[in-house]
């Protein structure tokens, strides 16, 4: 514990960020088509070797790594190294971008006519604009923006389009080429197409790795990918998918460039254009296949108000600087770099952290709208369907604001207005999910009755959605609340001053809720000393060498911190009920969601359950993985299809040591 | 010789009363020229400015001698003041800039000069019997701080000087290294030594038949001088590169070659440094290497041409404008990427020398480069003779700078050369350096299976109250990068105390065992005390 002054440099409240230009106001006020068709010159890599699309496919065919693994595979299967070469030149083409600025130009013009509609302004930090320049002409660049809709990486190419930045090939999933005029303009405006998933394909891992390194090592263009791997439902960041960083960090660990810079970027939307649709999918309406007609429809729906977008690009971070110390870059000098190993213990360790670090960049300048922290009190209320009083809401939404900033949130909270102003006008903005009646506000809990007949559980379902929908704005707060909220749930739980109880439990939760929050792993001290620092700070609670003590002015706090997370520890109990009470022996993965489901829409209309927010697939997903890793379920394979196997007296325990029925494992926790 | 700066007294380069650069003395190509172009380049590369002098001091402080064992064999030696100081550094540039300084920190406190086999032995029996640290000296050109005597020495240190022990005539070994001048045999075989001309004669330890060493243990030696031996592991290669940690080196056998007929230089122009490597290493594929070929980045290039002399006629001088100007305006005109220079040196008899040079050259077209005339390549080598002196005159000038090695593959020249500039870069701007360094490099030498790279550095200090440590810090941390892109130890300037710490991962620990086993069986009393690579 001595290192706590480690941690005041890092005091939240002094956290330094850009100011913010809207990008809109100026294609408001000048013609779109000659903003469309203005002159185009980029700073580009220092060290570029021009290259263009065509070349760099051959460049990928012909390079050594390439030939290395035709000639494995061919040994492995048999077949001849000239086959091989025409598939992977098949692979290469599926792949390819084929960035064109006309495409660009094309998207510039219409995209600005749609956001101008859509969105009251698009705010994008000038300084980050500035180092990211610097940072293209220094050193090959990786973009890692978050990932809260398909807009994302539309909108990053029209920003760099804007500012006059070199135009980034964007990795993106495979389901974009269903759509196929889309798809190929997509393609032509720089993004690149990977397969889902491509298991031990050997040959598309070659080619796809070299591929992306080739654009890096010779500078090419920006890579832009998202560190999430896919959309984020939840407006929670995910746990980062390490392929593709492990991807674009080796050409630095193998010497082949001087460093690389990734600049993490954080997108925040006041209203999401998704909002319902991801709502649905969570509670099992399937995501529509991506078609090109589909988007015509969607866009339709689009005539509504969608608030302001902050784009807010981070500190370049280099990966040289990153990697000192931690990775041994000897370990590559014995074999030649072109042939494909295994990363070495240690830099997965790395990259892992990399990551998470990475992530943590990407929450911490997200931007927080009042409406964030209304989402959030509303869903603590007593009753959902009664509501809170608006002077209530006001009076607890101001308390947050506060809290909120001192806990490091880049809130954007309009000091101008006065507080029921701002109030008011983010009620305005979701009328789809709120609504003020007789002085109250609550949730529109009913604005789904249609027409027709209702089972009841198509109506739990149907009053879900709102939540749900909530719930994801309350989420976008979760990363600044997460740690003292883990702490304030520990003292509760643990129902003890003892600091190193406290820490048990503090650990145990921490660690059942790794895939749930972006908790960076081997951090349990630090977060435990970072959620320590800001509630002692705060006057919530009061430290000595043994306990941790609630003071009498940090109830308040601790109630809202621990009520905050408390439809998680609901939502993970009840998997683990529903685990133990109903799962069957042949219970199949693909089955536990909506096997889950059916329990949960059971409980909820006998009224033992509360919070309807534990419908969400994610949860579930999330409480299951949770389990396997911790062992409490395993996989079994069996022809087919993977069954779960349930240890029924680790998954009870784990119930009733959530519900604090149940001391903390001691195995669990480390010592502090 | 210099005791605080390199080689003979009567060379170096000086600005004139008119600001010009001069080189001084009879001895090399360019002695008694005037160098227009230095003062400019020096100026426009590292900000210096013929205003800012910095002088050197000469209070070198001694401690007082010790025991006179030796006096009764008759061997000569010394303990004066300035014998022992010259003995007890190497031309490192915290060495020199401390000499300068008048910082003299412990040095032998006696030199001894043996005249044959039999007298080292007789030294090394005394040293054994009075407990007495012998360091053996050869020629003093070390760059490892393989000569510095270990501050935590207690015993009495003698130094062990063996260069005038050599004689030699009419014949040529072959090795050159950039330091033969000063440097000696016993030295070369002492830290396996590389010679330029090494594609013809091979490498210290290809040019060695048989060595004889006295080690505290006794003389070891192979019994005939057959060309190869299966005896299980060579003992010679326990000998070549000890540095002086396992005794002296008293006699060694050579082949010796006829000295060639004929020679040329020549040079090549390439529109890039990854050309110009792909054609080195095509060339080394093909093993048509000539004696000596060796690849300068843009930066030496124009190191190089700031060396060149003032003429003396006006039409060598429009001659020359023509050069320059082709080379520098109509090349990079055709090509716009930096200019970059090969030079091969080819030796041998006419004919065959003419061939041979045809071959390069053929090899050099497919990689887009253009024959750029023989002065250019004369230049080039010039610079290796003359670099050391240049540093003397940068010293007075505010500059440091210092020039290291590696050994690479060739799959990872270019990332070592391009990441080792890029990080000395960057260190310098972290550690405080206010103008640009120069960080430079060139590929010096080529194997079957990767190549020598040869990197210059050299920033000016002004505005820096440690420029010593900064120096070391950044040198360090090249060190670093250079392994850490699979670059070797060293190729040739050899381990020393300077590169010890990273002996153990360079050998692995079972490695550093045996090396270590062997010196406490040979040498169990530490009497050759240099601390040198274990």
């Amino acid at each position: 514990m001595e290192n706590k002054a480690a941690y005041s440099h890092r005091d939240p409240m002094l956290k330094k960020r850009d100011d913010f230009e809207d990008i809109l106001e100026e294609r408001r006020n000048s013609s779109d088509l000659r903003y469309a068709l203005r002159c185009y010159t980029p700073v580009l890599y220092k060290n570029l070797i021009p290259c263009d699309a065509s070349a760099l496919k051959t460049m990928v065919l012909q390079s050594d790594q390439v030939h290395y693994v035709i000639s494995q595979v061919s040994k492995e299967t048999g077949r001849t190294a000239e086959d091989l070469q025409e598939e992977a030149s098949g692979i290469v083409e599926e792949m390819a971008h084929r960035l064109q600025l006309s495409t660009v130009r094309f998207f510039a013009f219409a995209l600005s006519k749609v956001f101008k509609t859509l969105f009251k302004s698009i705010c994008v930090n000038e300084d980050g604009i500035q180092r990211l320049q610097q940072a293209i002409h220094e050193h090959p660049v990786v973009l890692l923006p978050s990932h809260r809709s398909y807009m994302d990486f539309l909108l990053m190419s029209l920003i760099l389009y804007t500012y006059d930045l070199a135009l980034p090939v964007i990795a993106a999933g495979m389901d974009f080429m269903g759509m196929k005029v889309v798809g190929e303009m997509l393609r032509m405006s720089g993004a690149f197409f990977l397969r889902r998933s491509f298991g031990g394909d050997k040959l598309y891992w070659a080619v796809f790795s070299e591929y992306v390194k080739t654009i890096l090592k010779n500078g090419l263009a920006p890579v832009e990918f998202f560190l999430e791997g896919t959309r984020s439902r939840t407006s929670k960041s995910l746990t980062p998918k390490l392929g593709l960083l492990n991807i674009a960090m080796d050409p630095f660990l193998k010497g082949e460039v001087f460093d690389i810079s990734l600049v993490p970027v954080s997108i925040s939307y006041e209203r999401i254009l998704e909002e319902t649709l991801y709502a649905r999918e969570m509670l099992g309406v399937p995501k529509p296949k991506e078609s090109t007609s589909g988007l015509f429809k969607a866009r339709k729906i689009l005539s509504e108000d969608y608030g302001s977008i902050h784009v807010y690009f981070g500190q370049p971070v280099s990966v040289r600087s990153l990697a000192e110390g931690r990775v041994n870059r000897c370990q590559f000098s014995l074999t030649p770099r072109h042939i494909p190993k295994r990363a070495s213990e240690d830099v997965q360790t790395f990259v892992n952290e990399a990551a998470y670090s990475l992530v943590r960049a990407q929450e911490e300048n997200m931007v927080l709208k009042p409406w964030v922290l209304l989402a959030s009190i509303l869903l603590q209320s007593e009753d959902l369907d009664r509501g809170i009083p608006l002077a209530e809401l006001t009076e607890q939404a101001l308390w947050l604001k506060d809290l909120c900033r001192q806990y490091g949130g880049f809130l954007h909270w309009p000091d101008q207005m006065t507080p029921s102003e701002v109030v008011s006008s983010s009620l305005t903005l979701h009328h789809g999910l709120v609504r003020v009646s007789e002085g109250k506000v609550h949730l529109a809990l009913n604005k789904e009755a249609q027409a027709g007949p209702v089972t009841p559980e198509e109506q739990v379902l149907s009053r879900a959605v709102p939540v749900i929908s909530c719930a994801s704005y309350r989420n976008q707060a979760l990363h600044v609340f997460v740690r003292p909220a883990l702490l304030a749930t520990a003292v509760h739980t643990a129902a003890t001053n003892n600091k190193q109880e406290v820490y048990n439990t503090f650990s145990f939760l921490r660690n059942l809720f790794a895939n749930e929050f972006i908790l960076c792993p081997n951090a349990t001290v630090q977060d435990f000393e970072e959620a320590c620092f800001l509630l002692e700070k705060t006057g919530v609670v009061q430290l000595n060498e043994q306990e941790i003590i609630v003071t009498h002015r940090g109830h308040r706090t601790m109630g809202f911190l621990s009520r905050m997370l408390l439809p998680f520890i609901q939502g993970y109990q009840v998997v683990c009920a529903f685990l133990c009470e109903e799962a069957s022996d042949v219970l199949t993965e693909k089955e536990f969601v909506p096997a889950v489901r059916t329990f949960l829409i059971k409980k909820l209309l006998a009224g033992t359950l509360r919070y309807p927010e534990v419908l969400s697939s994610d949860l579930q997903k999330n409480a299951l993985a949770a389990l396997l890793r911790l062992g409490a379920v395993r996989k079994v394979k069996r022809a087919e299809q993977t069954s779960l196997k349930v240890n029924k007296v680790t998954v009870n325990s784990l119930e009733d040591t959530l519900g604090g029925k149940l001391p903390t494992p001691r195995a669990a926790a480390a010592r502090l | 010789m210099k005791w605080n700066g390199w080689g003979y007294s009567d060379s170096r380069f000086l600005y004139n009363k008119k600001g010009q650069a001069e080189f001084t003395g009879k001895r090399y190509r360019l002695s008694g020229m005037i160098i227009p172009g230095l003062k400019d380049w020096m100026e426009s590369t590292f900000g210096t400015s013929l205003q800012h002098k910095s002088s050197a001091t000469v209070i070198p402080t001694i401690n007082e001698a010790f025991v006179e064992e030796i006096k009764t064999t008759g061997i000569p030696f010394s303990s004066d003041a300035e014998d022992r100081v010259f003995r007890g550094h190497g031309h490192c540039l915290h060495e020199i800039f401390a000499l300068r300084e008048g910082k003299i920190g412990r040095v032998p406190d006696m030199v001894v000069w043996p005249s044959c086999h039999n007298d080292v032995v007789k030294i090394v029996e005394l040293a054994c019997k009075n407990n007495v640290c012998l360091i053996p000296f050869g020629g003093g050109t070390s760059v490892s701080s393989a000569l510095e005597c270990p501050p935590e020495e207690t015993r009495s240190i003698v130094s062990l000087d063996t260069s005038q022990m050599l004689n030699e005539s009419g014949y040529c070994t072959g090795h050159e290294p950039d330091s033969m001048e000063f440097s000696s045999l016993g030295g070369w075989v002492a830290t396996r030594a590389s010679g330029m001309k090494k594609n013809i004669y091979g490498n210290i330890e290809d040019l060695v038949i048989h060595i004889k060493m006295v080690t505290p243990r006794g003389v070891i030696e192979k019994s005939c001088q057959g060309p190869r031996m299966s005896t299980g592991p060579d003992i010679h290669h326990f000998i070549l590169g000890s540095e002086g940690t396992l005794g002296v080196v008293t006699e060694v056998t050579m082949k010796i070659r006829p000295l060639p007929e004929y020679q040329k230089y020549g040079s090549v122009v390439f529109p890039n440094f990854e050309q110009g490597v792909a054609c080195l290493r095509e060339v080394a594929k093909r093993r048509c290497a000539p004696a000596s070929i060796r690849l300068m980045d843009n930066e030496q290039f124009k190191f190089g041409h700031a060396l060149k002399p003032q003429v003396s006629s006006i039409f060598t001088s429009f001659l020359d404008g023509l050069k320059t100007f082709y080379i520098t305006k109509v090349i990079q005109r055709l090509r716009p990427q930096p200019l970059v220079c090969g030079h091969p040196v080819v030796r041998g008899d006419r004919e065959k020398v003419l061939q041979h040079e045809k071959q390069v050259y053929d090899i050099a077209a497919k990689f887009g480069g253009l024959a750029a005339g023989e002065d250019n390549g004369q230049r080039g080598y010039m610079l290796t003779f003359v670099i050391a002196y240049l540093r003397d005159l940068g010293m007075d000038y505010y500059l440091i700078g210092e020039s290291f090695e590696t050994s690479v593959p060739w799959d990872r020249v270019l990332d070592v050369c391009r990441n080792v500039k890029a990080r000395i870069i960057r260190e310098c701007k972290d550690k405080g350096v206010q103008f640009p360094p120069l960080s430079t490099c060139r590929v010096t030498q080529t194997y079957d299976s990767g190549a020598c790279v040869y990197f210059y550095f050299a920033f000016n200090y002004r505005g820096l109250s440690d420029p010593v440590h900064v120096y070391e810090q950044v040198e360090h941390a090249a060190r670093e990068e250079i392994l850490a892109n699979g670059g070797s130890l060293s190729h040739h300037h050899g381990v020393g105390k300077l590169r010890k710490g990273w002996m153990r991962e360079t050998v692995s620990d079972v490695g550093m065992g045996m090396l270590k086993s062997v010196k406490e069986y040979v040498d169990p009393s530490n009497i050759f005390g240099n601390r040198n690579l274990l």
